[in-house]
C-alpha cells in the first residue's frame, strides 16, 4: 500500500506517513503517475548528460584516438601511428618543455603569493571593522574584469616605453626594464596579472571559512597565552586546512590552463608564440601552436593528453602537500 | 554548513568578551598595520579601474607620455565613438553577441541547473550516486582536452564563427546543478514535497509550485555568477570564432590589441565599455554575488 508513495517520498524514515494519505493512494497507482514517478527522475538530468555526451565526453575519447594518428587538414589520409606522437612530444620536442617550464613557473609565480596574501588579507577582514563591506566590495572588485581587460591593462602597465612599472622603478632609481624580453621578467609580469584578478576571491573564501571557526577556541589559546601568530598558526591554517585544498586545486586548474594574459601579452599579430624565444608559451598556447599554425593535429591531441595528466598529477600532489602542511602544526 | 552574512560581524562575541581578560577582548581588534594594509590592498585592487578610465579619456600621444598621466582627461567619449566605429574589432556586434550568448546560458543554466538539482537533492532513482558522479567529474575536466575533436565538430556542423559554437555546449554545467542540489538539499523541507504529492502535485507540479520558489535566491547567485563567468570566456570563443566580422566582445578586444599600430586610448576604451556591463551587474548585485562565493566556500 504504502509503497507507492514511498518512492515519491526522498527518505524511507517518512514512509510512515504514507498512511495519512492512504485515501489518496490509490490515486497515485494510475498508470500515468507511475510512469511520471519513475521517469521525471531521468528526464530532469538528462539535458545535462546529453549535452555532456555530445561535447565533453566524445570530444574526450576522441582525443584519445586522433592521439594515435598523424590526423592533419593537410594529409588526404588518416594513420595509425601508435605512440609515436607520445615519444615525440616525450624525448624530442624542446618547445614543448618550454612551455612546461614556463607553465609551471608562472603557476609557482602566481599560486604561491596569491593564497598567501589571500589569507592575509582574509585574517585582516576577520577583525572587528568599520566598512566590512565596503573592503569586501573593493577587494571582489577585480572579478568582474576579464582575462582579456585584465592582460591589456597590464600590459600597458608593463609596457617598456612608457609603462608605469618601469616609472615606479625610476622613482626608486632602478633601470627600466624589457618586461618581455625575458623569462623572469615576463613570467613576472604575467603572473602578476593573475594575483591582481584573484586575490580579493580567495580572500573571501577563506574569510568565510575563518568566520565558521569557532571564537571559543581563540579565546581559550589567547587565556593560556598563545600569541596571535601562534593562533594564526595552530588554530586558523588547521582550521581552514579543507578550504586551502580547495583553493590550491581551483588554481591548479586555472594556472595550468593560463591562456589569455601570455596571449595578450604581445600586442599586434603573433601572440601565439608567447614572445620571441617563447619565454612565456605556455602549453595551452602550445597546443593552439601545434593544431591552428602546423596542423599537425594528432600531436595536438596528445599534447591536450599530456597537458591534462600534468593538471590531474598537480592536483594530487598539492592535495597531499595541503594535507602534510597543515596536519604537522 | 553555516551561512555566511554580509556586513558587519555580528557583535555578540565582542560584547561577550568585554567583562573577559584584557588579551580575548583585543583578538578581534584592528590594530594600524590591519587598517594600513587592508588600505593598501583596496587601492591596489581599485587602481587598474581608475587607470584604465584615465587612458581611456586621454589622446594616444598622452597615454604614452613620461611621466604616465594619472589624471582622466577629456577624449572619452571621443575615444569610445572611435572604438565604436573601429570596423577590425566590430565591438559593437560583440557586445550584442555577448548579450545574447551570455544571457542564453544564463537561463539555460539556471532553469535545467534547479530541474536537475532538485531531481539529485529531492526524489529518488536508480543510479543517482553514480551519475552526480559524473557531474562532479566532467567539473575537473578542462576544455582543453577535448579542444580539437571539438572544434572538428562545430566544423561539422558548419557552426564555426557562429554563436550557437560558444553558446549550446555550456548551456548546463555540473557546478550549477551541483550548486542548486546543495542548495534544495537544505532549503526544501521534504515534508512539504510530500504534502503536495498527497494534494496531487506531479513530480513538474512539485518543481514549480514547491521547488522553484524556494531556490529562488540560490537560482539569483547561480545567475549572476554564470553571467559574469560567460561574459568573461575567452578560450573557446578565441578558437571558434576566427573571423572578426562576427566577435564576443572579449574577441573584439582580442582584435584591437593584434592591430598593427597599438591605439592605447582606442584599446582602453574598449576595455572600458566591455567591463561596464558586468560593473553595473555588481554595483547592484555584489552583496549577493559576495554572499554567494563565500556561501559556496563554506559548503565545498
Amino acid at each position: 500500500m504504502s509503497l507507492d508513495l514511498d518512492t515519491a517520498a526522498p527518505h524511507s524514515r517518512h514512509a510512515h506517513r504514507a498512511g495519512r494519505g492512504a485515501g489518496r493512494g490509490r490515486a497515485s497507482r494510475r498508470p500515468l503517475t507511475r510512469l511520471d514517478l519513475k521517469f521525471s527522475p531521468y528526464l530532469y538530468v538528462l539535458p545535462f548528460f546529453v549535452l555532456f555526451a555530445i561535447f565533453g565526453a566524445y570530444p574526450i575519447v576522441y582525443t584519445v584516438w586522433i592521439a594515435l594518428t598523424d590526423r592533419s587538414p593537410l594529409n588526404a589520409t588518416i594513420n595509425f601511428v601508435g605512440l609515436d606522437n607520445f615519444v615525440e612530444l616525450l624525448t624530442d620536442d624542446p618547445q614543448f618543455w618550454n612551455a612546461v617550464v614556463n607553465t609551471f613557473g608562472m603557476f609557482v609565480f602566481s599560486t604561491v603569493p596569491q593564497l598567501l596574501l589571500a589569507l592575509l588579507l582574509a585574517s585582516a577582514l576577520n577583525r572587528r571593522l568599520r566598512a566590512q563591506t565596503f573592503f569586501r566590495m573593493a577587494i571582489a572588485m577585480p572579478i568582474i574584469t576579464s582575462t582579456a581587460v585584465v592582460a591589456l591593462i597590464f600590459s600597458m602597465i608593463y609596457a617598456r616605453e612608457f609603462g608605469l612599472a618601469n616609472w615606479l622603478l625610476d622613482l626608486v632609481g632602478i633601470d627600466p626594464i624589457d618586461w618581455r624580453a625575458s623569462r623572469f621578467a615576463s613570467w613576472f609580469a604575467i603572473s602578476s596579472m593573475v594575483n591582481w584578478r584573484w586575490i580579493g576571491y580567495n580572500a573571501l573564501i577563506y574569510l568565510a571559512a575563518m568566520q565558521s571557526i569557532s571564537k571559543d577556541v581563540y579565546e581559550a589559546a589567547a587565556l593560556d597565552g598563545a600569541s596571535r601568530r601562534r593562533q594564526f598558526w595552530s588554530i586558523t591554517i588547521p582550521q581552514l586546512r579543507p578550504t586551502i585544498i580547495f583553493t590550491l586545486i581551483i588554481s591548479t586548474i586555472g594556472g595550468l590552463q593560463l591562456f589569455t594574459e601570455p596571449l595578450l601579452f604581445t600586442s599586434g599579430s603573433g601572440g601565439i608564440s608567447g614572445g620571441s624565444q617563447g619565454q612565456f608559451q605556455t602549453i595551452t598556447m602550445y597546443l593552439l601552436d601545434v593544431m591552428n599554425q602546423r596542423f599537425r593535429w594528432g600531436y595536438a591531441g596528445a599534447v591536450a593528453l599530456v597537458l591534462f595528466v600534468l593538471i590531474a598529477l598537480m592536483s594530487i600532489v598539492n592535495y597531499l602537500l595541503a594535507r602534510r602542511i597543515s596536519s604537522d602544526k | 554548513m553555516t551561512t555566511t552574512t554580509l556586513g558587519p560581524r555580528p557583535v555578540a562575541g565582542a560584547g561577550k568578551t568585554r567583562g573577559r581578560p584584557h588579551s580575548a577582548d583585543r583578538l578581534w581588534r584592528a590594530t594600524p598595520l590591519t587598517w594600513f594594509g587592508l588600505v593598501f590592498g583596496v587601492i591596489l585592487s581599485l587602481f587598474p579601474f581608475y587607470w584604465m578610465i584615465v587612458i581611456a579619456s586621454r589622446t594616444n600621444d598622452a597615454a604614452n607620455s613620461w611621466p604616465p598621466p594619472f589624471l582622466p582627461g577629456g577624449r572619452l567619449g571621443e575615444n569610445i565613438q572611435r572604438v565604436l566605429a573601429n570596423g577590425d574589432a566590430n565591438i559593437v556586434k560583440g557586445l550584442m553577441n555577448s548579450f545574447l550568448v551570455s544571457g542564453t546560458i544564463t537561463i539555460a543554466t539556471v532553469f535545467f541547473g534547479s530541474l536537475a538539482g532538485f531531481a539529485f537533492a529531492k526524489l529518488r532513482f536508480r543510479g543517482k550516486n553514480a551519475l552526480l558522479l559524473v557531474i562532479l567529474a566532467s567539473m575537473m575536466v578542462p576544455i582543453q582536452l577535448g579542444v580539437l575533436p571539438l572544434y572538428i565538430l562545430m566544423a561539422k556542423l558548419n557552426w564555426l564563427n557562429t554563436m550557437p559554437s560558444v553558446t549550446v555546449p555550456f548551456l548546463i554545467g555540473g557546478f550549477g546543478i551541483f550548486m542548486m542540489r546543495q542548495y534544495a538539499e537544505q532549503a526544501v523541507p521534504n515534508e512539504l514535497i510530500e504534502a503536495a504529492r498527497v494534494d496531487g502535485c506531479s513530480t513538474w507540479g512539485v518543481y514549480w509550485h514547491v521547488v522553484a520558489p524556494a531556490l529562488r535566491p540560490a537560482a539569483a547567485v547561480l545567475g549572476l555568477l554564470t553571467f559574469m563567468e560567460q561574459w568573461n570566456q575567452f578560450f573557446w570563443p578565441f578558437v571558434v570564432l576566427a573571423d572578426p566580422a562576427n566577435p564576443t566582445v572579449q574577441i573584439s578586444l582580442r582584435s584591437l590589441n593584434s592591430a598593427y599600430f597599438a591605439d592605447n586610448s582606442q584599446i582602453f576604451a574598449g576595455t572600458l565599455i566591455a567591463t561596464l556591463p558586468l560593473f553595473v551587474v555588481f554595483v547592484l548585485f555584489g552583496r549577493q554575488i559576495i554572499g554567494g562565493i563565500m556561501e559556496g566556500a563554506v559548503k565545498s
